[in-house]
């Protein structure tokens, strides 16, 4: 194989994304570690501390059950900056469009943009527009990037899990990589498959009042909620070990991720959130949850059982067995022999 | 004093081989006595060193003796003898080891011998029904070794102290107890239990030899009771295999099927009364490694149905500790012996873990106090062609080495990643690690680390790299990649399968590989399983493989063998999933059809795959065999099975085009006929029968068309469908006509227990060849 070429599992939110990033893109641009990575920079201006990130969107389909490109583009970014700890304030657009791109459609993007901003409180304050030749792009690229400013002194991030620690999420896994594989692939379902995206600022908000006991904030977007919470194993150097018992899914989304062969902890979310906490608070952080519109389904899935310097994650099965979890290097693979 | 007549001589003898800890200067001592030679002889780091001095013809028979007659446990692998000038001393003295680094083998795990069985069974002797009753012939070894040098303090026999008995025994040399580390007896050794799973005693009394406690343990197991049973290497789970309910409770608790549960009997004529027995498979039963080896099974047997379901073979062993002896003679026809696990947990072995693991399961706990150091599952062999066939080399034949066919650096190679055994070389020798299981589960994952640092240790080995599979995502990757600072070598799954092969039969050169196996990762990023390879250790080249199919929803495809029909009839150009008719599709939902159907025309969780095994999986289902498996290769299995119910010499037809400069075997035209044959009603059985004719005459044809371009004439067998014994012999047969030199396993598993040898081969050859290319460069 040639290594000189990008391949698409560099992409894929999975090792090789890791290894790209970790040896090439961040040591050439800015040198932060890799262990300091999270979904958004804090940047201090004047004692004021400020969440700054971006993002692209490539997704395909542009409209799936549940949203489209637009709204994914705004959540995607809201999210961010609220995994941070930060309050949203304001964002940029840029539209890459291939010429022959449908105006309807774009309107259509757009409003659902301004609708998802709007719901957020968060203003659109700038953006630009590109068009490529035909075969140039496919239809539409968007990029946003955002800003927030952090108003605690909370240390919230990647490197901040405990031992003892409890893991929680605000509901069902892997809505959103389905809805969207659905739609791609022309698969019809029986059921109604909707992804989850969601702006989570607000249940955010709701999350850090319980203060200092808040540790670790992650949205589970590409790779899942395999590779996020094994980052975060990684970067806090803590084992964790799920209870498949307690993960919340959707049913349909269960079984038809059976039948395709998928394992649900790798498939992506847009609307859902991983809080690492302190134990003393866990019952009530998860009746603050779900008291919030986003977080109904809240569960606490999961617990930090110690230091580990090689980041274990691993899950108690329903079968009585207890199974490592990593991080994949591209695409889901067979392994039986 | 010892006249002699002839010319007087003196020799030095150096003996290598597992030849510690097996009763070996003692019986140097008891020859040298025969034959009138004077000298001492000593352990030393490398085995055993002697000096005789005596007369040359005595010498001379006594040298030969030493090879002949060495005790049964020992494994010599060389001798070597010097003429050295006489000293006049007199006498023959056993001395104490040289010391310092110690790389003698160390011996495996052994039944009981003869003599001590006798012992066993004899009133008049003080170890009569002692459980724990051993010498240097016999008894537990690597289980119970924590350190080297083998020596007691350096056992799990460390916290007992000898009586005055047993320790005049352990330091007589002319006694078959001396230096037999595990020594004991009922005065000063071990002692049995009968617990509850909180580790309460619940029967006290019956002094060192614990005989009402065994007694009120066969009560329980013929009351149709659950047992756990601490053996050897871990904790079996005990019923009467004779009690159908008793059975049924077993595998309701162990929520466990399908799988057979091997089983123990006393001795070869109860065997006889269930299963046919061919005299190899008697040696293999009754030798000291104490294998489970799988039998064909009679009409009527009187054990229950449930042990093997719909399986043609019984797993049988015979007892492998005195306890089992005492437990069975004269009480069971059989015990099932099931290794005592939860689910895919590895087998308990620590007694607090096992009590703990299997409260759910056993009734009671028959254990005891000496520990076991290192866990290891029953060995399984089956017979083809004559020869024996390991499908899990692990108690009784670990840690023996395996020689290589050169010296190499020492490797590491840590496996594949669900029947992981780990291999590590020293010189030229391999010796490959007990079975470890499904690295998935997290306690196996860590039983790895713990194996290879054991191993490690009592080896005395300091890999110089690691070897892993070249699967990015194996835990066994993980692994390797995680060690600190030694160079990896990733290899490609199907050449170590064949690298494995070519080194247990010390083949040099290059060589024709059929691999038949399940599912790996391919050089290309696609996944390999039917492969036709040539090359040798150093590399390889991809020569022909099967027809690429789908994997529809990956590993999803081989749980459920359906799928591969599926797969196997989209690509003969079926595109109505919702209307076929198939029995093994009876239960299959509309929705599943069409996201199936999906899958393939649009390659979602798809990928590509060459493999072997999934081909047996899809006709499994295509004949209503086995659509949805709940242990490894059981739609192959059960499909053998159905084949050797029928005779037949029909083949079914198969085709082979180039592609690329790779020949490419086609089944589609067997797959169409097969089809044919179940619209018209053909018995089953000959449908299998057919298949496995067919596979076997593909193989021929492969390597006859391979032969052609290359001329290779050898040919290695190899992967995990070679478990196959009608393949395998079909496959020998014609290749045999075709004037093939042919080579299979015999030491090693064929399928991925046997992967770590292969990989430690390449990798050692790999870096030797660099070395030598590195040192050419500085002799320019
Ligand atoms: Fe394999
Ligand atoms: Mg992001
Ligand atoms: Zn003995
Ligand atoms: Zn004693």
């Amino acid at each position: 194989m040639d290594n000189d070429l990008i391949l698409l599992g560099h992409g894929s939110g999975g090792k090789l994304s890791h290894q790209l990033l970790s040896d090439l893109v961040i040591p050439t641009l800015s040198g932060i570690p890799p262990a300091g990575q999270n979904d958004a920079a804090v940047v201090t201006h004047n004692g004021q501390r400020f969440a700054f990130t971006t993002d692209s969107y490539v997704v395909d389909p542009l409209f799936f059950p549940g949203g489209n490109i637009g709204c994914l583009a705004v959540n995607g970014t809201i999210n961010d900056l609220a995994m941070m700890g930060a309050r949203p304030l304001y964002m940029s657009v840029g539209l890459i469009m291939e010429e022959g791109f449908s105006r309807a459609e774009l309107k259509e993007i757009l409003d659902s943009m301004r609708a998802a901003a709007d719901g957020a409180g968060v203003a659109i304050v700038t953006g630009d527009t590109k068009v490529v030749p035909r075969g140039k792009a496919d239809r539409i690229f968007i990029n946003t990037s955002g800003v927030g400013v952090i108003e605690h002194d909370l240390a919230i991030g990647g490197n901040c899990a405990r031992p003892g620690d409890r893991v929680l999420i605000n509901g069902a896994i892997g809505d959103h990589g389905i809805a969207v594989m659905a739609k791609r692939e022309g698969l019809d379902l029986e059921s109604d498959i909707r992804s989850d995206c969601a702006a989570l600022n607000g249940l955010v908000e709701e999350i850090l009042k319980e203060g200092d006991a808040v540790h670790v904030l992650r949205d589970p977007t590409r790779g899942g909620v395999a590779t996020t919470l094994k980052e975060i194993a990684l970067q806090s150097r803590v084992g964790i070990t799920l209870q498949e018992r307690a993960l919340p899914y959707n049913g349909a989304v269960k079984g038809v991720c059976a039948i395709l062969g998928l394992d649900p902890l790798y498939v992506a979310n847009e609307g859902k959130i991983l809080v690492v906490a302190a134990p003393q608070a866990a019952d009530a952080l998860l009746e603050r949850m779900r008291s919030h519109p986003l977080g109904r389904e809240a569960a606490i899935i999961g617990e930090v059982t110690g230091e580990d310097d090689r980041g274990r994650l691993e899950i108690d099965t329903v079968s009585g067995g207890t199974r490592a979890v990593e991080m994949l290097a591209g695409e889901q693979l067979p392994r039986i022999c | 004093m010892f006249v002699s007549n002839g010319p007087v001589e003196r020799i030095r003898v150096e003996v290598e081989g597992i030849v510690q800890g097996v009763g070996f200067r003692p019986f140097i001592y008891r020859l040298a006595a025969r034959y009138g030679i004077s000298g001492w002889v000593r352990n030393t780091p490398a085995g055993v060193l002697l000096e005789g001095e005596g007369e040359r013809s005595h010498l001379s028979a006594f040298l030969r003796d030493i090879s002949a007659q060495a005790p049964p446990l020992a494994a010599i692998s060389s001798v070597h003898s010097e003429t050295i000038s006489v000293t006049g001393e007199g006498g023959f003295s056993i001395l104490p080891s040289s010391g310092g680094e110690n790389s003698a083998q160390i011996s495996p795990d052994c039944d009981v011998c003869e003599d001590c069985l006798r012992e066993l069974f004899d009133p008049r002797d003080r170890r009569y029904l002692y459980p724990f009753i051993n010498c240097t012939n016999c008894g537990p070894r690597y289980s119970i070794i924590t350190a080297i040098p083998y020596d007691r303090r350096f056992t799990t026999m460390e916290r007992f102290a000898m009586c005055a008995d047993c320790r005049a025994e352990y330091e007589d040399p002319a006694n078959r107890r001396f230096h037999a580390q595990p020594n004991a007896c009922p005065v000063c050794g071990p002692r049995i239990a009968l617990l509850d799973s909180s580790g309460r005693e619940v029967m006290q009394g019956g002094g060192g030899r614990g005989h009402d406690v065994l007694l009120a343990a066969v009560n329980l197991l013929q009351r149709g009771g659950v047992l756990a049973v601490k053996g050897i290497g871990g904790y079996h789970l005990a019923v009467d295999a004779c009690n159908e309910e008793a059975v049924a409770n077993l595998r309701r608790r162990k929520q466990r099927d399908e799988k057979p549960f091997a089983i123990m009997a006393p001795d070869l004529a109860r065997i006889d009364s269930f299963a046919r027995c061919s005299e190899t498979e008697q040696r293999l039963l009754g030798g000291p490694e104490r294998p489970i080896v799988l039998l064909p099974k009679r009409e009527a047997t009187p054990i229950a149905s449930l042990v093997a379901p719909d399986n043609g073979y019984f797993g049988v062993m015979l007892p492998s500790t005195p306890l089992h002896h005492l437990l069975l003679r004269n009480n069971f026809i059989a015990l099932v012996m099931t290794s005592g696990n939860q689910s895919d947990e590895p087998i308990a072995y620590r007694d607090s873990e096992a009590r703990e693991q299997l409260a759910g399961i056993a009734d009671l706990f028959l254990a005891h106090d000496r520990e076991i150091h290192v866990r290891s599952d029953d060995s399984i062999i089956r017979v083809f062609h004559g020869s024996p066939l390991f499908l899990r080399r692990s108690r009784g034949y670990v840690p023996r080495g395996i020689r290589l066919p050169a010296e190499q650096p020492s490797v590491l190679a840590v496996g594949g990643e669900l029947k992981a055994t780990v291999c590590l070389t020293r010189n030229d020798r391999a010796f490959l690690s007990q079975h470890i299981g499904d690295l998935k589960n997290s306690a196996t994952l860590r039983s790895l680390e713990e194996c290879v640092a054991h191993l490690e240790k009592i080896l005395e080995i300091r890999p110089a790299l690691v070897a892993h599979d070249l699967h990015p995502d194996y835990l066994s990757t993980a692994y390797a990649v995680d060690l600190p600072d030694l160079p990896r070598v990733a290899v490609q799954h199907h050449h170590a399968h064949m690298a494995s092969c070519m080194a247990e039969n010390s083949l040099e050169g290059e060589a024709i590989g059929v691999i038949f196996d399940g599912t790996g990762y391919g050089l290309d990023g696609t996944v390999w399983g039917g492969e036709f390879l040539v090359g040798g250790y150093r590399e390889f080249r991809r020569q022909g493989h099967m027809r690429l199919v789908a994997l529809p929803g990956g590993d999803a495809a081989v749980r459920e063998p359906y799928r591969m029909a599926l797969s196997y009839l989209f690509d003969a150009g079926e595109r109505d999933f919702a209307a076929l008719q198939l029995s093994c599709l009876g239960d299959v939902s509309a929705q599943e059809r069409h996201l199936l159907q999906r899958m393939l025309e649009r390659g979602i969780n798809a990928p590509l795959t060459s493999s072997c095994g999934r081909l047996f999986d899809a006709v499994s289902a295509l004949l209503d065999v086995r659509s949805r498996i709940t242990y490894e290769g059981q739609a192959a299995i059960e499909l053998e099975a159905l084949a050797e119910s029928a005779v037949t010499d029909r083949e079914y037809p198969f085709s082979v085009e180039e592609f690329a400069g790779r020949l490419i075997l086609d089944m589609r035209p067997a797959l169409v006929e097969l089809l044919k044959d179940l619209a018209l009603g053909v018995p089953r059985a000959i449908m299998a029968r057919c298949f496995h004719n067919s596979m076997a005459a593909a193989t021929a044809g492969m390597c006859e068309r391979i032969r052609c371009r290359n001329g290779l004439n050898r040919v290695v067998l190899s992967g995990g469908v070679f478990q196959n014994k009608l393949l395998v012999e079909g496959t020998l047969n014609r290749l045999a006509e075709l004037d093939f030199q042919v080579f299979t396993h015999r030491l090693v598993p064929p399928g991925d227990g046997g992967l770590a040898l292969g990989q430690a081969v390449i990798a050692g050859c790999m870096r030797r060849e660099a070395e030598r290319s590195t040192e050419l460069e500085m002799l320019r």
